[in-house]
């Protein structure tokens, strides 16, 4: 069992964009605000803090989750990975990141780093994804700029392309139990 | 916002969260998936001081389908949907999840935090009470089962003791000879439901249960003699004298006459859905 008084502090370790990392955070900090303000990694946006606006969307061990609504004491021995880690390992925009591009799924960009982590994980369980089935993956985000076309767009071809190249990119529906 | 200062425990076993809650009762608020708590500690909405995190019990993440289908408290909501044991013998949960909050929110929220919020519109809670369900609390004291029906309350305010923990969930197998459905309006999908209803009907026995949520503070479960047949005069009928004995309230979002309405129409679309997917054994 782990005890933190309020307004003490504890050390979580985690991995963070492939590198083992840990730091300390007081229990009620967010981990979208542990990314930001102890990691300097402000490729996480934080919008609504509530919950709605998915703009602090971040993959915690591979899911997409809000990252407002998780304490970094939570995290402790979890793999995180932010916009900051999806590149390829040459630093080149992954093929996701390019199809953002290309379509013009994004004009400010606020939303865009949660969504890219929202799409991470639908490709990796849709491959034959519908456009009902990524506009219902898509209503956790709001975006105010795009009308949500472009996104479509990007995400769509996305999985066309993966599927074209052959690329195993799918780990089929599974079953739990 | 960032929440008030508050004293975080995580618990690694039952036993470990169970004396938490002894010692401290009501001072203690129980965090599962965190979807609507982190939304409410954020807003200081609820200021507890400690948050007793139970995401690392991992025994009760366990689905287990025997008698009933047991899914424990920490089942995520995304798990359930794609479990295979829920698809098969709890259909109308797997119906109503795709309605739960959003992808995003489904990958953490838990079945059983959803239940322990009891959110007036809230899906599961409605599923729960519409299929006769029962909740399992823990407490050092004992371990107890109360009905779905006897466990909501009021709006966000259920029959758990200040010492308890909700466990696990008892989701009655659906037979093969039952048909179900399930509709719900809201503004948005992922929205809270502004109406929703969850039908379970009964081929054999002609009789049809029809959940409502979002009408009054808690889910209203209502049984009826099903008509025969996709007979639309008769379906229009049982719906709207259904809709008569409900209580509703209003709110900013909708008023009580519309939510009326709103449950007299999809208590037809949920009757007439299951009628049409029993007529495939007629």
């Amino acid at each position: 069992m782990l005890e933190v008084e309020a307004g003490a502090r504890t050390t979580v370790k985690f991995t963070l964009n492939g590198k083992a990392v840990k730091a300390e955070a007081e229990a009620r900090m967010q981990l979208a605000d542990f990314l930001r303000h102890v990691f300097k990694q402000y490729g996480t946006h934080v919008g609504c803090e509530h919950g709605i606006c998915g703009a602090c969307t971040v993959l915690v061990d591979g899911r997409a989750v809000r990252s407002c609504l998780i304490f970094a004491a939570q995290i402790e021995g979890a793999t995180v990975t932010t916009v900051e880690g999806l590149a390829e390992d040459n630093g080149e925009l992954n093929d996701l990141q390019m199809a953002f591009r290309t379509h013009h799924a994004l004009q400010c960009g606020f939303c865009t780093p949660g969504i890219l982590a929202s799409a991470t994980q639908f490709l990796n369980e849709h491959a034959d994804a519908s456009e009902h089935d990524i506009r219902d993956m898509l209503s956790g985000h709001i975006c105010r700029c795009t009308g949500y076309t472009g996104i479509i767009e990007a995400i769509s071809a996305t999985a066309q392309n993966r599927k074209s190249r052959g690329q195993k990119n799918t780990s089929p529906e599974k079953d739990n139990d | 916002m960032k929440p008030a200062a508050f004293k975080y425990v995580r618990a690694d076993s039952i036993e470990e969260a169970l004396s938490v809650l002894a010692k401290y009762g009501e001072d203690v608020r129980v965090m599962a998936g965190g979807q609507s708590l982190g939304a409410l500690l954020n807003m200081r909405i609820v200021t507890p001081p400690i948050v007793l995190d139970i995401n690392r019990i991992f025994v009760l993440s366990q689905i287990e389908s025997g008698r009933t289908v047991m899914t424990g408290a920490m089942v995520r909501q995304a798990d359930a949907l794609s479990s295979g044991a829920i698809r098969r013998d709890v259909g109308l949960l797997a119906q109503a999840l795709p309605h739960v909050g959003h992808y995003q929110t489904r990958n953490r929220g838990t079945l059983g935090g959803s239940v322990a919020h009891a959110d007036p519109s809230a899906e599961i809670p409605l599923v729960l009470a519409t299929l006769g369900g029962e909740i399992e609390l823990r407490s050092v004291r004992h371990v107890r089962r109360v009905a779905a029906k006897q466990f909501f309350r009021s709006a966000l305010v259920t029959g758990r003791g200040g010492d308890e923990l909700i466990t696990a969930l008892h989701w009655p197998r659906t037979s093969s000879e039952t048909e179900t459905a399930f509709f719900e309006f809201a503004v948005r999908d992922g929205d809270f439901a502004i109406v929703a209803v969850a039908c379970a009907f009964e081929r054999r026995a002609g009789r049809m249960r029809l959940g409502f949520g979002g009408c009054g503070e808690v889910p209203q479960v209502v049984e009826v003699s099903a008509p025969s047949g996709i007979n639309a005069k008769a379906v229009e009928e049982i719906a709207r004298d259904l809709s008569k004995q409900l209580d509703y309230r209003s709110d900013l979002l909708a008023s009580a006459d519309y939510r009326r309405s709103l449950a007299t129409v999809l208590a037809r679309k949920a009757m007439v859905a299951s009628i049409e997917k029993a007529r495939a054994y007629a």
